[in-house]
């Protein structure tokens, strides 16, 4: 093996800057499922019986239900008794003011670079705080209420909006969906909603920074953003999670519903813990992610997935209403012994809808990582539009990327292209930036960057800087 | 101000570079001929520093040790090699790559930054001595770029990074006559009394436009004869095959044991 290459693999061994836990008096079930685990979530959560009712038929589909295994992924058994599905730190904000919040929570977030604190926020971004499963504080609130804009955590709106939640729960990931759909919907335990009124354009980035602390338990949060008729809202979500040597469950679901008109962006930066340099420990990221787009309205995806040990996700749009548009930006990287199997599904139902893909792949280390991406045109979908282009990066000799993408069309009128490349930083690449001064280091993180920089022109100014980052700090090493 | 002795450079048992010599004055311009295999693109990158070669040898730069340096320092301390096949780097766009590359080695130097918009006056002037348009600068480096292209923006980098020596592999190579006549312009306009070049090419045609001061032609790994540019125009003529033979009287005297020809 050459030097060079044998840097290229240095490089690559980032360490986890996030990895600290933080001494939080928790509020813990004992680990197990059944019915009365489900019935005790919803108790503690004091939930109208509508919602347990629903939850406990996502619980008896989940019981018929196998773990799907279609996926080019090699997964350690998960052992579903032996993780607690309730942990909450046990002090509750009261949540008027931010000087309410915990002052052990405030730290842990402060650590993570993202201040609760209204007066420290830099940036025009609300934030809702999420930790093992519940959210602690949801900032910005007063702002947002004049704009007639809800942000607030899912337990809240439960109790606040329970109409807006009952309409819209489940009308776009039923809770049949899948095995980890079914899991969450029976097990949930907090998460972030969001209503934006008609015709209303939300002042400002809203955002979600989900943290996972406690030992052995999982993560079950529900998504829930629904834009009303000419709205428009920008979206992010953050994860971080503690370096623990066993693996760590995380199983959401996102639903977006974008209404006639309307416009959803929704930008994900995943840096959930993923593992040492062996393969130990490390979250396994089971999410799924759908939106539904009504006449003309607009849903985007864009995601940069760094963490895990095992990603599986396909954020999906389904394009029900004419001239509906959906798009999927991807960015995934695979060091150390990470998987990921990460793609999207566009289904084409209305006429004139358009869908792109642009999804990034960059393996390095032991990392594996698949795009699986389903572009489907029902016989209503006249003139149905996709572009698809799928690229890997291979960094190293031990990694692999795979493209499988699927085409199902039943309209003769549909026009759908596919474009995949695979590639690896070549060495050249990296003595022709040196010899031009830059070091080793500058120069892989310049051409990685150069790789994806497509998606993160999609991103938010402060998450696309965030992401070069987090890029450039899970590949060279030394930060941290 | 560089100085070679007796370098030699391998790739595992292949001896490429076997005891070369030579010294280039400031403000010289060397131009380095001989045919296919003869080591002159080796010659190059054992300057530049490309990994993979084991190196014995003296290469010194205004007296700094060169061999002992990353490739990233020796940019620093003013080495600049225009690459007989410049690399595309996709999405990273043309003047981010310049201005960082400058910026990477006014930092090792200890200069400060360059701004953007001072890099823009920078780099006007630098396109206007290759004929470069404006849109130029916003495409990823060298990405779909042709061969001429290519070789321009070598050019153009040159004339950005003002280095103390240019080594120059084959900039010839593939270019049509007006697109040589560009670069050999480029070049010829950033000659200057501190700043020396080494020119390696096949042919004596670009040595029309550009004119050496020395010509050194170089076989098997050694420089066999070196001249003024008369040399250049001997060897249009009559090509190596003089020379060939004279690497032959180089070769042991007895072969060795048990080989015949």
């Amino acid at each position: 093996m050459s030097e060079t290459l044998r840097d290229i693999e240095e490089l690559t061994e980032a360490s986890y800057e996030y990895g600290f836990s933080t001494d939080l008096d928790t509020d813990i079930a004992p680990p197990g499922l059944n019915e009365d685990v489900v019935r005790l979530i919803s108790a503690k959560k004091n939930e109208p019986e509508w919602l347990l009712a629903w939850r406990l038929k996502a619980f008896e589909a989940w019981q018929a239900m196998e773990e799907p295994d279609w996926a080019k992924l090699q997964i350690a058994p998960i052992d579903y008794q032996a993780i607690s599905y309730w942990a909450a730190p046990r002090k509750k904000p009261v949540l008027d003011s931010m000087d309410d919040v915990d002052p052990e929570i405030r730290e842990m977030f402060d650590k993570l670079g993202i201040p609760l604190h209204e007066q420290k926020m830099l940036s025009n971004v609300a934030i809702d705080a999420v930790v093992d499963s519940v959210s602690v504080t949801t900032t910005f609130k007063k702002t947002l209420a004049e704009a007639g804009v809800i942000f607030c955590s899912f337990s809240e709106a439960v109790q606040e909006y329970p109409d807006l939640v009952r309409e819209h729960l489940g009308s776009v990931v039923p809770v049949r969906d899948n095995y980890f759909a079914a899991l969450n919907s029976a097990v949930f335990s907090d998460g972030s909603f969001c209503y934006i009124p008609k015709g209303v354009r939300c002042p400002m980035e809203l955002s979600t920074y989900f943290r996972i602390n406690s030992e052995n338990t999982g993560q079950f949060e529900r998504t829930l953003i629904v834009a009303d008729d000419d709205s428009h809202v920008s979206y992010l979500e953050g994860c971080t999670a503690p370096q623990r040597d066993e693996n760590q469950l995380h199983a959401a679901v996102v639903e977006l519903v974008a209404k006639d008109r309307s416009e959803i962006k929704y930008s994900t930066v995943q840096n959930w813990y993923p593992g040492d340099e062996n393969g130990v420990g490390g979250i396994y990221n089971f999410v799924t992610k759908r939106g539904r787009a009504h006449t003309d309205a607009k849903i985007s995806w864009t995601q940069v997935e760094t963490g895990s040990a095992i990603t599986w996700k396909y954020p999906s749009v389904i394009l029900q209403g004419d001239r509906s548009v959906g798009e999927f930006y991807s960015v995934a990287l695979s060091s150390k012994h990470q998987q990921a199997d990460t793609g999207t599904k566009m289904v084409h139902i209305g006429a004139d809808t358009t869908s792109s893909i642009i999804s990034k792949g960059i393996s390095a280390g032991h990392g594996q990582n698949t795009y699986r991406g389903l572009v489907k045109v029902l016989r209503s979908g006249v003139n149905a539009r996709n572009y698809t282009q799928c690229d890997s990066l291979l960094l190293g000799k031990e990694c692999g990327a795979h493209t499988i993408p699927y085409i199902e069309v039943k309209n003769p009128s549909a026009q759908i292209e596919h474009e995949a490349s695979t590639s690896t930083i070549g060495e050249d690449q990296l003595y022709y930036c040196r010899q031009r001064g830059m070091t080793e280091e500058d120069a892989m993180s310049m051409i990685v960057n150069g790789f994806c920089r497509e998606v993160f022109n999609e991103l938010p100014m402060e998450f696309a800087v965030e992401a070069q980052r987090l890029l450039s700090v899970s590949l060279e090493g030394s930060v941290g | 101000m560089l100085h070679v002795e007796n370098l030699t450079a391998a790739i595992g048992q292949t001896k490429i570079l076997k005891g070369l010599n030579l010294d280039v004055g400031a403000g010289e311009v060397h131009a380095i001929m001989g045919p296919n295999g003869s080591g002159k693109s080796t010659f190059a990158h054992t300057i530049a520093g490309r990994d993979g070669y084991e190196i014995t040898g003296t290469v010194t730069l205004d007296g700094a040790d060169l061999l002992g340096m990353e490739p990233e320092d020796r940019a620093a301390a003013g080495v600049f090699m225009g690459f007989q096949y410049p690399v595309e780097i996709p999405g990273v766009n043309n003047m981010y790559f310049l201005r960082t590359a400058l910026n990477s080695v006014r930092r090792s130097r200890g200069d400060t930054e360059i701004s953007a918009r001072e890099f823009l006056k920078v780099a006007k002037d630098a396109m206007d001595l290759v004929e470069m348009k404006q849109d130029f600068l916003d495409r990823a480096v060298n990405a779909g770029f042709s061969g001429g292209e290519k070789k321009r923006n070598e050019i153009l980098q040159m004339a950005i990074m003002q280095p103390r020596l240019a080594v120059l592999d084959e900039t010839d190579s593939g270019l049509d006559i007006d697109a040589l006549r560009i670069i050999a312009g480029g070049v010829n306009a950033l000659r200057g009394p501190e700043r020396s070049m080494i020119v390696i090419t096949h042919y004596q045609r670009l040595l029309d436009y550009i004119k050496p001061d020395f010509v050194h032609v170089l076989v098997d790994g050694r420089i066999v004869e070196s001249g003024d540019h008369t040399l250049a125009l001997h060897l249009e003529d009559h090509g190596y095959a003089d020379f060939l033979n004279h690497g032959l009287d180089d070769a042991p005297e007895q072969p060795l044991t048990g080989v015949r020809s």
